[in-house]
C-alpha cells in the first residue's frame, strides 16, 4: 500500500494506482474528458492536471502513478484558470449546435462547460476550418468529425479493444482528423458496427443512425400492423434514462410503455433466443455425436458475423447456422404469428429494440434475412433511441404499470434472458445440449464459470462422461487469441481444443452494446448483467427446451429443430467478405 | 580482448607515413551544394593530367611521396565554401576552375594563391591557415575537429586518428566503470533537455530484462539546425562507436539509429560506417573478443519535428503514429516495444568515444558548473560568419556573436539571439555577457535546446520573429493533445493579427493567458516550450508589440500590413512610381507632385524601391 497526500488528507491506495483514480477513493472530483474507465488513459485532452509537491510541471492525473509520500493538490485557483483555458480552447475547435446534437443534455464536454461557467467564447471560432463531413454510410451509427474532440477513445476503442481498425487518426497538428484510413467512407472500411465507437464518444461526433422516424411514421400508418420485440439487454439497461436503480428489469413496464405507443403486439426476444438454443443446441448435438465441424462458433452476434466474414472467412464452416434471436423473431412474426392472427404477413411493421448498433445493418444482411417473404425487420433501434421515443410518446415510464407481453411471442426461460451477458448464450446452450444429449436436466443448471467478466473464459463440463470444453470470448481483440488455438491444432492436426465456443463482439456482452446508455463502466456491466442473472435464478423455467411457449411454437408450426421449416426460417449462410470494399 | 584496433592503427600509420602532402575538399552538405565535390573530381584529374602521383584512400598501394586528396565531413565555416585545405593552407570559396592555380602554385611551388584566402572583414587581412580566422579563433573544436579532418568513409582513418579506442577501453573495465566516467565527466543530453548521461544509462542499466535497446535519436529538426547532420555525415564513426559503448554500459544487444529520412547523406555515410564495423568485427558477435554481441541498423523518420521527443520516436520506430505518450513510464524503464531503452542523441553519443579515452576528468575541466565539456551550435542569422561551430560550455553570447560570428550583418548592435530552436527563446543584449549554461538559458526563458543559434539584427521584428517559431511549432504538433493542438493555433491567430493591425487590447493578456496553458497543461515538451519565443520576445520587447497593437506600427518595417507609402517633399513627378504601382494606386501630372491612395495600396513597397529622389516615404 501507498501512503500519500491528496489536497492534505491522508490516504492509502495500492501500489499502481493513478492520481485520478486515488483522487477518485478520496471522493475528491477531477475533471477528465478523454479519459474513459475502460481504456488506457491517453493524456489528451490536458483537463486532469495537478500539482504535486517537488514536481516542477503539472502531472497528469489520468496516467502519473501515485508514489510514497506524494503530497498532490487537485484543486486551487491556477489550477482551475488553466482547466477553464484548455476547456476554451477545446470550446473554440466545437460547434455550438447543442440544441440540434444528439448528445444534447447529456454530452461530457457540455456538462464540463456547465461546470466551469462557460459564458461566452474566449477565442474566436475555428470550427469551420474543417469540412463538415459527415458519414452516415454504413447506416449504423454516424460520424460528424467537426463535433470530434480528438479525445482518442474511439481509436483505442475500435484498435485495441476490438481489433478492427476501422477508425484511425489522419493529418496532424490542427489538421488532426478522425477517419477510416485512407479517408475512405466508413462503409468501405472494415468497421463491424459493433457502435462502441458511440459508446464511448464523449461528444455528438459518433452517433447511432437514428430511426426513430421510420418508427413514428409505421405507428401513424393505419394499413401497419406495427409490431415489436424486446432484446434481453435493453429491460436491464433503459432504467437508467429515467431515473431507476442501476440494473433495474424493467420488462413489465416496457411492454406496457410500448403499447401505449401504438404497437399491437410486444414480443420478446428472449422468447426467440430460447427458439435459437433449441436450434444451435440440436446442432451441436448433432456435431458432436456425427463427427461435425468442431469447434461450433456462436452467431447471435452481428458485428461478430461480420468481423468473422472479414477476417477469418476460413471458419465459417464451424459457425453456427443459427440465426440470431432478433432475426428468428423477425421471421416468426411474419409467419406463424402472421398466420395465427389471420394478418397478411405484408402489413407487419416488425420494429426490433436493439442495445446494438450493428442489428441495424444485421436487418438486411443476406438474402436470408427476407425468409418470410418479407424484410423479416423492418426497422432496429437502439435502447438510446427508444428511451428518446418515450420521453416524447408523454409516457410516464416511471409510474406506468407492468403488462404481460403477446400471449403467443413472449413468454420466455431463464436461458433466454440470460443472452444479453457474456458467457449467457453458451450458458443457456449447454443447459439444452445438455438435455438433448443426455436425456436428463443437468444437476446444476448454474454454470457459473462461464459468467463473468474475464476477457477469455474456458471451462470443461461434464455431459454423460464426455467432457465439453467451451470458451467465451467477449471484446473482439479477445476472439483472436481463441481462434489462434484452434487454428494451430487444425493446422497440426489436432483435436480442437474446444468443443463449443460463444463470442460477443462488446465487452460484457449485449449488456454494454453499442447502443445502450452511455457511460458503461464495469461496474456497470456487472450491474445490468446481474438485473437478468437475477431474473433467471427467480424463474421457474429456467431451460429453453422447458419453455411451454417454444414446445408450442414448434409442435404447431416449426416441426423438429433443423427441420425443413426451422431450416428455411431460422438458419442462414455465411460468405467470406473483403475488410476493404473499393 | 584481442588488439584489433591496435592492429588497425599501426597499419594505417606505416600506410600514411608515405603520404607526401594532403588536399582536403569539404564533404559537408552546404559545401556539396555549393560544388565541393566537382572540385575534388578536378584535383584528380590535375594530377593525372600532370602524371602526379595521388590516391584517394589510404591503402597499401599509395605510393611512396604521393598526394592524399580526401573528402572530410563539415567544416563548419559554410558560408565560405567550398572549402579546401592543402596542408595548413586555407582556402575558401574554391571553384574547379581554381584548381589548376592551387596545384600549380601551391602543392608544386608551396606558395599561397592569396584571392583564395578569407579575407577578415574587420581589418581585411588575408587569413592563411584556419587558425588565423576569427571564426575558429575562439572555438574549442572536438567532435568537429576530426569531423573537418578525417575521411568519413574510411573506418581504418578513423582507427588511425585513435578511433574504436574509447571501445575497446570500454569493453575493458566494463559496463559499471563506463557509466562512472561518464558521471566524472558531467556529459548532459545535448539534444536540449541536458539530463546527465550516467544517471539516464544507469537507470536503464538497472532493470532486469533479456532485452533492452539503445537508440540514437538523428531526427533533428529545428530550423537551421544542422549539428547532427554534420555529424552523421562528417564523422559517423564517432558516434557508431559511441552508440556500441552505450549499448554496452546499459547492457543493449540490439541498438537502432533512427535518422531522418532527408538526410540521405548521414543515413548513407553511417550505413557505410556500419556495414565497415560489421566486416571490421566491431559490430555482431563477440565484439574484439570481449564476449560482448552487439548489432546496429538504421530506421528512418519521415522528418516529424515531434519524433524527436522520445516517446513519439519509440512509437514512430513501432510502426505507431508519431505521438508522445505521457512519461512516466520513462524510456528507461518501458520504452522500445515495453523494453528498458535509452535514448541519446548524436551530438551526445559522438562525446562518448573521446570521453572514454581521454579522460571523464579531462571533459568536466571544460565548461562551467554542471555544463561540461563543449557545444556545438549552428549559427545562422544576420551574423557576419555564420556557420557550425563548437565552442566551451560557459561561453558568453557576446564572444560567439562577435568573436565568432563578426557581429551583425548591418548596424553596430545584434538585436536579439534566438538559442533552442522553435522551443526556445529569445535574449535580448542586456543578457550577452551571461555565459552559456543550460541553467542560465533557462533562467532568462530559453533553453539550450539542441544547438541552433539565430541571430537577429535591427532589421528583425520580434513580433515576426515570434510568428515564425510559433508557426513551425503549429505546423509540427501531432495533434493529439488540446492545450498545444488548439492553443498554439489559437496563439498564432493572434500574432497574425497584431502583425496585421487588426489586435485589440487585451490581446497581449490572451496570449499570455493561452502560453501558461499551453505549458502546463501540454502532454509533451513542443507544447509545453512552444509559446517560449512569444514570452521572451514580450518579456524583453514588449514595446514592440504595443507599437504594433496600439499605434499599428511595426518599428522595424518588416510587417508590411502595418506598412504605409506616402509621397512627400522632393518628388519632381516623374511618374517612376506610378508606372510600378501593380494596382493603379498612384496619381498625379507628369512634373507635378504625385500621391498615393491609401485605400488602394497593397503595401508591396515598389514605389518606395524605384524612387530615386527618396520622395516615397515609408511609416
Amino acid at each position: 500500500m501507498i501512503k500519500l497526500k491528496i489536497n492534505g488528507k491522508p490516504i492509502e491506495v495500492k501500489e499502481g494506482t493513478t492520481i485520478l483514480e486515488a483522487a477518485k477513493k478520496a471522493k475528491v472530483k477531477i475533471p477528465t474528458l478523454c479519459k474513459h474507465e475502460d481504456l488506457e488513459a491517453s493524456g489528451g485532452c490536458g483537463l486532469c492536471i495537478v500539482k504535486v509537491k517537488g514536481m516542477p510541471k503539472m502531472p497528469r492525473a489520468c496516467t502519473t502513478e501515485v508514489t510514497e509520500g506524494m503530497e498532490i493538490t487537485t484543486h486551487d485557483a491556477e489550477l482551475v484558470n488553466i482547466r477553464r483555458t484548455v476547456l476554451e480552447l477545446i470550446m473554440s475547435n466545437h460547434p455550438k449546435d447543442c440544441l440540434v446534437c444528439a448528445r444534447n443534455q447529456d454530452c461530457e464536454l457540455q456538462r464540463l462547460c456547465a461546470e466551469f461557467g462557460i459564458r461566452e467564447d474566449a477565442f474566436p471560432s475555428i470550427v469551420n476550418r474543417q469540412p463538415h463531413k459527415k458519414d452516415d454510410s454504413t447506416g449504423t451509427i454516424t460520424i460528424d468529425t467537426s463535433k470530434c474532440v480528438l479525445c482518442g477513445r474511439c481509436v483505442q476503442v475500435c484498435q485495441k479493444v476490438q481489433n478492427v481498425w476501422a477508425l484511425a487518426f489522419l493529418k496532424r497538428g490542427i489538421k488532426t482528423e478522425l477517419s477510416p484510413a485512407g479517408e475512405i467512407n466508413l462503409q468501405e472500411s472494415p468497421c463491424v458496427k459493433c457502435g462502441q465507437c458511440s459508446a464511448h464518444c464523449p461528444v455528438g461526433a459518433i452517433v447511432e443512425h437514428d430511426d426513430t422516424q421510420k418508427v413514428w411514421n409505421a405507428l401513424m400508418d393505419e394499413k401497419k400492423y406495427c409490431v415489436v420485440q424486446i432484446a434481453p439487454a435493453v429491460r436491464v439497461a433503459i432504467g437508467e434514462a429515467f431515473g431507476f436503480p442501476l440494473g433495474a428489469n424493467l420488462t413489465g413496464k416496457l411492454n406496457a410503455a410500448l403499447y401505449e405507443l401504438g404497437f399491437k403486439a410486444v414480443f420478446d426476444t428472449n422468447t426467440s433466443a430460447d427458439v435459437t438454443i433449441m436450434e444451435e443446441a440440436s446442432e451441436f448435438k448433432h456435431r458432436l455425436t456425427h463427427g461435425g465441424t468442431l469447434p461450433l462458433i456462436t452467431s447471435c452476434c452481428p458485428a461478430w458475423v461480420d468481423y468473422m466474414e472479414k477476417y477469418h472467412g476460413d471458419i465459417i464452416d464451424n459457425f453456427s447456422s443459427a440465426k440470431s434471436p432478433q432475426e428468428m423473431m423477425g421471421a416468426l412474426s411474419k409467419t406463424y404469428y402472421a398466420q395465427k392472427h389471420n394478418i397478411d404477413p405484408k402489413d407487419i411493421f416488425m420494429v426490433s429494440i436493439m442495445p446494438c448498433t450493428a442489428k441495424k445493418y444485421e436487418i438486411t444482411r443476406s438474402d436470408d434475412m427476407f425468409s418470410s417473404g418479407y424484410q423479416d425487420i423492418d426497422v432496429s433501434i437502439t435502447t438510446r433511441e427508444l428511451a428518446r421515443m418515450l420521453k416524447q410518446s408523454g409516457v410516464n415510464f416511471k409510474e406506468i404499470e407492468e403488462r404481460k407481453g403477446d400471449d403467443i411471442l413472449a413468454d420466455y426461460s431463464g436461458a433466454g434472458t440470460i443472452f444479453g451477458a457474456t458467457g449467457g448464450v453458451m450458458e443457456a446452450a449447454l443447459r439444452t445440449a445438455h438435455y438433448l444429449i443426455t436425456g436428463k436436466e443437468a444437476a446444476n443448471l448454474d454454470f457459473k464459470e462461464v459468467r463473468g467478466l474475464k476477457g477469455i473464459k474456458e471451462a470443461e463440463i461434464d455431459v454423460a462422461g464426455t467432457k465439453v470444453k467451451v470458451a467465451i470470448a467477449h471484446g473482439l481483440a479477445n476472439v483472436g487469441e481463441v481462434l489462434a488455438k484452434i487454428k494451430k491444432a487444425k493446422a497440426e492436426g489436432k483435436e480442437p481444443p474446444y468443443h463449443f465456443i460463444e463470442v460477443m463482439a462488446c465487452e460484457g456482452g449485449c449488456v454494454a452494446g453499442g447502443g445502450q446508455p452511455y457511460g458503461v463502466t464495469n461496474e456497470l456491466r456487472k450491474l445490468r448483467a446481474k438485473g437478468l442473472y437475477d431474473e433467471d435464478a427467480s424463474m421457474k423455467v429456467r431451460c429453453s427446451h422447458d419453455n411451454p411457449a417454444v414446445q408450442k411454437i414448434y409442435k404447431e408450426f416449426l416441426g423438429e429443430p433443423l427441420g425443413e421449416k426451422a431450416h428455411k426460417l431460422l438458419h442462414n449462410h455465411y460468405k467470406a467478405r473483403a475488410s476493404y470494399k473499393k | 580482448m584481442n588488439n584489433l584496433v591496435n592492429e588497425i592503427n599501426d597499419k594505417f600509420k606505416k600506410q600514411y607515413s608515405k603520404i607526401n602532402n594532403r588536399i582536403v575538399i569539404c564533404g559537408g552538405t552546404g559545401c556539396i551544394a555549393g560544388g565541393s565535390m566537382q572540385v575534388y573530381k578536378a584535383f584528380q584529374e590535375e594530377y593525372k593530367k600532370r602524371g602526379l602521383d595521388y590516391c584517394v584512400e589510404i591503402t597499401d598501394s599509395c605510393r611512396e611521396k604521393s598526394t592524399y586528396i580526401s573528402k572530410s565531413g563539415c567544416q563548419g565555416f559554410c558560408a565560405q565554401g567550398p572549402l579546401v585545405s592543402v596542408g595548413d593552407i586555407f582556402y575558401t570559396k574554391v571553384k574547379p576552375e581554381d584548381v589548376e592555380e592551387i596545384v600549380e602554385r601551391t602543392v608544386l611551388k608551396g606558395e599561397v594563391v592569396e584571392r583564395l584566402l578569407y579575407t577578415n572583414p574587420v581589418d581585411g587581412e588575408h587569413c592563411k591557415t584556419l587558425k588565423d580566422i576569427p571564426f575558429y579563433k575562439k572555438q574549442h573544436r572536438i567532435l568537429l575537429a576530426d569531423c573537418g579532418k578525417i575521411n568519413p568513409e574510411d573506418i581504418n582513418e578513423y582507427i588511425g586518428h585513435g578511433g574504436y579506442f574509447g571501445l575497446k577501453k570500454a569493453l575493458e573495465v566494463g559496463p559499471e566503470a563506463v557509466i562512472a566516467e561518464m558521471k566524472q565527466s558531467g556529459l548532459r543530453g545535448r539534444g536540449g533537455g541536458g539530463f546527465p548521461v550516467w544517471l539516464k544509462w544507469d537507470l536503464t542499466r538497472k532493470p532486469q530484462s533479456k532485452e533492452k535497446y539503445m537508440i540514437c535519436n538523428g531526427d533533428e529538426g529545428d530550423p537551421g539546425a544542422y549539428m547532427d547532420r554534420s555529424l552523421l555525415e562528417g564523422n559517423p564513426h564517432s558516434v557508431v562507436e559511441g552508440m556500441i559503448i552505450a549499448g554496452f554500459a546499459i547492457g543493449a544487444s540490439r541498438g537502432l539509429f533512427y535518422i531522418r529520412a532527408e538526410y540521405p547523406l548521414a543515413i548513407e555515410r553511417v550505413q557505410k560506417a556500419i556495414d565497415a564495423c560489421y566486416k571490421t568485427g566491431l559490430l555482431g558477435k563477440n565484439i574484439m573478443g570481449s564476449g560482448f554481441d552487439y548489432d546496429l541498423e538504421i530506421r528512418y523518420g519521415a522528418g516529424a519535428f515531434v519524433c524527436g521527443e522520445e516517446t513519439a520516436l519509440i512509437a514512430s520506430i513501432e510502426g505507431n503514429r508519431g505521438t508522445p505518450r505521457p512519461k512516466p513510464p520513462f524510456p528507461a524503464t518501458k520504452g522500445l516495444w515495453g523494453k528498458p531503452t535509452a535514448i541519446n542523441n548524436v551530438e551526445t553519443l559522438a562525446n562518448v568515444p573521446y570521453i572514454m579515452t581521454k579522460g571523464g576528468k579531462w571533459y568536466s575541466e571544460m565548461g562551467s558548473g554542471k555544463s561540461t565539456g563543449t557545444k556545438v551550435f549552428a549559427m545562422t542569422g544576420k551574423a557576419k560568419n555564420t556557420g557550425l561551430i563548437e565552442v566551451p560550455m560557459g561561453i558568453t553570447i557576446r564572444e560567439v556573436v562577435y568573436d565568432i560570428g563578426g557581429g551583425p550583418l548591418k548596424g553596430d548592435e545584434v538585436k536579439a539571439v534566438q538559442t533552442g530552436g522553435p522551443s526556445g527563446g529569445v535574449i535580448d543584449p542586456k543578457h550577452f555577457d551571461m555565459p552559456i549554461t543550460y541553467e542560465s538559458l533557462q533562467e532568462i526563458g530559453s533553453i539550450m535546446g539542441s544547438g541552433g543559434l539565430i541571430v537577429m539584427d535591427e532589421t528583425d521584428c520580434m513580433v515576426d520573429i515570434a510568428k515564425f517559431y510559433l508557426e513551425f511549432c503549429v505546423d509540427e504538433s501531432c495533434g493529439k493533445c488540446a492545450p498545444c493542438r488548439i492553443g498554439g493555433y489559437q496563439l498564432l491567430s493572434i500574432l497574425n493579427k497584431i502583425t496585421n493591425g487588426t489586435a485589440k487590447e487585451g490581446d497581449l493578456d490572451k496570449l499570455e493567458q493561452i502560453s501558461k496553458a499551453m505549458q502546463k497543461a501540454s502532454l509533451c515538451a513542443l507544447g509545453q516550450t512552444a509559446p517560449n519565443p512569444v514570452l521572451s520576445t514580450i518579456k524583453f520587447f514588449r514595446d514592440e508589440y504595443e507599437a504594433h497593437i496600439k499605434e499599428k506600427r511595426c518599428p522595424t518595417g518588416k510587417c508590411t500590413q502595418l506598412v504605409s507609402y506616402s509621397i512627400g517633399g522632393g518628388c519632381i513627378g516623374c511618374g517612376a512610381c506610378k508606372r510600378a504601382c501593380p494596382v493603379g494606386a498612384i496619381s498625379g501630372e507628369p512634373r507635378s507632385k504625385h500621391s498615393i491612395d491609401p485605400k488602394k495600396c497593397i503595401k508591396c513597397g515598389q514605389c518606395f524601391n524605384v524612387c530615386k529622389f527618396n520622395a516615397v516615404k515609408k511609416g
